[in-house]
């Protein structure tokens, strides 16, 4: 027999409210000790305090420090966090892949180095230009986003990139329009102005340093971006989109004007990537067509991926995450400790304080000095390689590093890592465990060896294997929205 | 009259390379609903074989086999390497992907094709590479040849049309007469349909990579013959043959064969007429074009969308 006051509330979800989102908060599971607590924490606080916190973060960086160089990959680094935003309103909420979207970054650095340079004698003060730009990056993308009424996956990226093909062709080639030099073809526009403000023009180096206005500049647009771009997520509009990528027909069926959506998305991300044209054409005093190619469009997707495919706090983190390791990488050095530091944790992550993780670490340790030490025995030139002081020095104890490469052994153990880690995939866990030493060993060998003679081709192909990895392992990235399974 | 010959003769030969990787293109997309944006570096990675088996046998200038014998196995080493990478593509990029959404394979195709083009480079460099030139009694595959009026046909335009009519003709016997194409055909037609029928799936997609690829493997060799190679070729060829397969109609064999001689010859006479500076340009927007007001190509159906 049951209490009349059960009959009253019943204990299940109530009316209209799906079960799965009645239990959100009991699904949630919660890590124990110090770092559920900080976690919970965190979750806990306002999306304007992370915000406020991170910009805070970005403006005091000069403060900190004075190193010009440092200012710059921090510049560079809002640059692509304003992309990122900008891509994941097309790809995270309208679920159109553009693969063009460097195109409409380049029209904005056209656009502002057009209107404020010798190439036509027009010299627009900064606030007259922007707004103009912003426009103009918009009306691309609604031309663009024309064929995504008819288009749609494939279809659809494909045409974006001939856009993007397109559009590099008529810049390298626009020297020569009908006789007139339009563009400046492969050699660019140079003598860019800098940005204008109140009638002053903002240099871009400062004594010999670069100069800490562009940084402000550019975080504050960035604040300003996210700010609308998350109100127009909370609005009307963003939720359609949301719909709109679940199920284009659905939404359809429903009465959303699906086709206006889809242009939309597209002009909003084209405005937001346009105006993040205008900084840098600024910054850059020139514009070159070649720095908008198709490089660029996998870089920005990857940290929209990484961050998390509709989530702006996401791809703005992987904005972050991903410029600042294709930063590391430039320089030997520091792409070393990376690769080492994040080894480590990678390891460590994955087995955990268990004891599998101590032998293996243990193991690795031991089977690279005893193959130093064959190698060393055998040739001694094998293990000579130049070794600098410190850490460098300590690890040319462990890791082979010969002096002069034989052409054909960084080929050879290239393509030999990539088919073990393929075949390690493959294997079950016991024997995966067993050959994840003589792996290991053999990619820091790859790392020294071979990845780290060319840093270029080694960003991207972190770069490509980080989609393929992400795509399979893990699509909703690190803080995306999870996709609702449609049965 | 004489432009006009060299012109046909221009387009035809890059039309038959055009038309080899389309068939690839339209090979996978008919099978997987995939458009397998690796397919070109898979093209490059063909003519790095290709030069890598002429290494071995001694290089063009000195080589250890006669002449024929060593193209064919350059061919040969290409088409099969090829097969391999693209088994190997298929199974890890694509396959832990196949029941997610549409645009998951895609970014992963991205992806390996990113990867592949920059592995090479960061193994082999950025410079290209020439094949060199085989000498023949008598001449080169260059010089030798014949005339039609002034235009001289050399042995090597003769060779890239002839074999890559051949394979195409193979192709759509396999395809059309043989219990694999029609197992083919039926998992293109239907997937699900065809896995209930008895057909198994994975062994369709994996035999159509496996003859996708080859094919790629072949153009690679025989393209890098004419033209130095390099590994950054892969993006622009991968995008003109699938420019190709759409103007033919995605998914239809002969569709690819005429969309890549279309796209070929309109390459030569574009440039050969006008000018070399908006060729792209005016390929591209016509594809845009095409893709606007007949997506479903020349040859192509229209699939009807079923909700």
């Amino acid at each position: 027999m049951s209490e009349p006051d059960d009959l009253q509330a019943p204990s299940g979800p109530a009316i209209g409210q799906d079960e799965w989102v009645a239990r959100h908060g009991e699904r949630r599971s919660q890590r124990a000790g110090l770092i559920g607590e900080i976690e919970e924490r965190a979750r806990r606080a306002p999306w304007w305090a992370w915000l406020v916190l991170f910009v805070a973060a970005f403006a005091l960086l000069p403060v900190v420090s004075h190193d010009g160089y440092i200012r710059r990959v921090a510049f560079d680094t809002t640059l692509y966090m304003l992309l990122a935003l900008g891509l994941n309103v097309v790809v995270g909420w309208g679920g159109l892949l553009d693969l063009g979207y460097a195109a409409f970054y380049a029209i904005g650095a056209y656009a502002y180095a057009m209107l404020s340079s010798p190439q036509y004698g027009i010299h627009l003060p900064t606030l007259v230009s922007i707004p103009i730009i912003v426009v103009i990056g918009a009306v691309a993308g609604f031309l663009v986003g024309l064929p995504s009424r008819r288009l749609i996956g494939d279809y659809l990226a494909i045409v974006t990139l001939f856009f993007l093909q397109i559009t590099q062709t008529v810049l390298t080639n626009g020297d020569q329009i009908a006789g007139h030099d339009l563009t400046g073809g492969a050699n660019g526009i140079i003598n860019v102005d800098p940005l204008h403000l109140l009638g002053h023009p903002l240099v871009v180096q400062h004594g010999g340093v670069f100069a800490v206005t562009y940084l402000y500049i550019s975080i504050a647009t960035f604040a300003v971006v996210y700010l609308a771009l998350h109100f127009v997520n909370h609005s009307r509009t963003g939720r359609a989109w949301r719909s709109l990528r679940e199920d284009g027909l659905a939404a359809e069926a429903m009465g959303m004007p699906v086709n206006l959506l889809k242009l939309m998305a597209f002009s909003f991300g084209a405005a937001v990537a346009a105006l993040t044209g205008t900084l840098f054409a600024a910054l850059q005093t020139s514009v070159f067509p070649l720095q908008f190619s198709f490089p660029l469009v996998i870089t920005v997707y990857t940290m929209v991926i990484l961050g998390g495919q509709g989530n702006l706090a996401g791809v703005t983190i992987g904005a972050v995450v991903v410029w600042v390791m294709l930063e590391f990488l430039r320089d030997p050095g520091d792409a070393r400790i990376l690769f080492y530091v994040v080894g480590v944790l990678a390891i460590a992550f994955a087995f955990g304080r268990t004891r599998k993780l101590a032998v293996l670490l243990g193991s690795l340790v031991v089977f690279g000095f005893a193959a130093h030490a064959i190698a060393d025995a055998i040739n001694h030139d094998w293990v000579s390689g130049p070794a600098a002081n410190g850490f460098d020095h300590a690890l040319s104890h462990w890791v082979i590093i010969p002096t002069g490469l034989a052409n054909w052994v960084g080929p050879v153990s290239y393509i030999g890592l990539v088919c073990l880690v393929l075949a390690l995939t493959l294997l079950p866990a016991r024997v995966r465990y067993v050959a994840l030493v003589p792996t290991i060993y053999l990619g820091t060998f790859v790392w020294e060896n071979v990845l780290l003679a060319q840093p270029d081709a080694t960003r991207y192909i972190i770069l490509g294997v980080m989609l393929i990895g992400l795509m399979i392992l893990r699509p909703n990235g690190l803080l995306g929205e999870r996709r609702v399974e449609i049965v | 009259m004489d432009t006009f010959t060299q012109l046909t003769l221009n387009g035809l030969t890059e039309g038959s390379t055009y038309a080899l990787i389309a068939l690839g293109y339209t090979l996978i997309y008919g099978v997987l609903k995939l458009l397998n944006f690796a397919h070109g570096d898979v093209f490059m990675v063909g003519s790095f074989i290709g030069f890598g088996v002429l290494k071995v046998l001694g290089g063009a200038g000195d080589p250890k086999l006669p002449v024929w014998l060593l193209l064919t196995l350059m061919v040969r080493g290409g088409m099969v390497g090829c097969a391999i990478l693209g088994v190997a593509i298929e199974r890890f990029a694509y396959r832990p992907l196949r029941d997610a959404p549409r645009i998951a394979p895609l970014i992963s195709a991205l992806g390996v094709s990113f990867f592949l083009a920059n592995s090479f480079q960061l193994m082999f460099g950025a410079q290209q590479y020439n094949y060199g030139i085989f000498f023949l009694d008598g001449g080169s595959l260059f010089s030798k040849g014949f005339e039609i009026g002034n235009v001289h046909i050399p042995l090597i335009a003769i060779i890239t049309i002839l074999s890559a009519f051949a394979l195409m003709i193979v192709l759509w016997l396999l395809v059309t007469r043989t219990r694999a194409g029609k197992a083919m055909r039926a998992t293109s037609f239907d997937r699900e349909a065809a896995a209930m029928m008895g057909i198994d799936i994975d062994r369709v997609i994996v035999f159509t990579f496996v003859v996708g690829s080859a094919l790629a493997g072949a153009g690679g060799v025989m393209f890098a013959l004419r033209v130095p190679t390099a590994a950054s070729i892969g993006f622009v060829i991968g995008l003109k043959g699938f420019t190709a397969a759409v103007i033919g109609g995605i998914g239809s064999i002969p569709g690819a064969m005429a969309g890549g001689l279309i796209l070929g010859f309109a390459e030569a006479y574009i440039a050969g007429y006008w000018t070399t500076r908006w060729s792209d340009l005016v390929i591209f927007s016509v594809l845009i074009l095409f893709m606007l007001f007949r997506p479903s190509g020349l040859l192509g159906q229209a699939g009807i969308k079923k909700v």
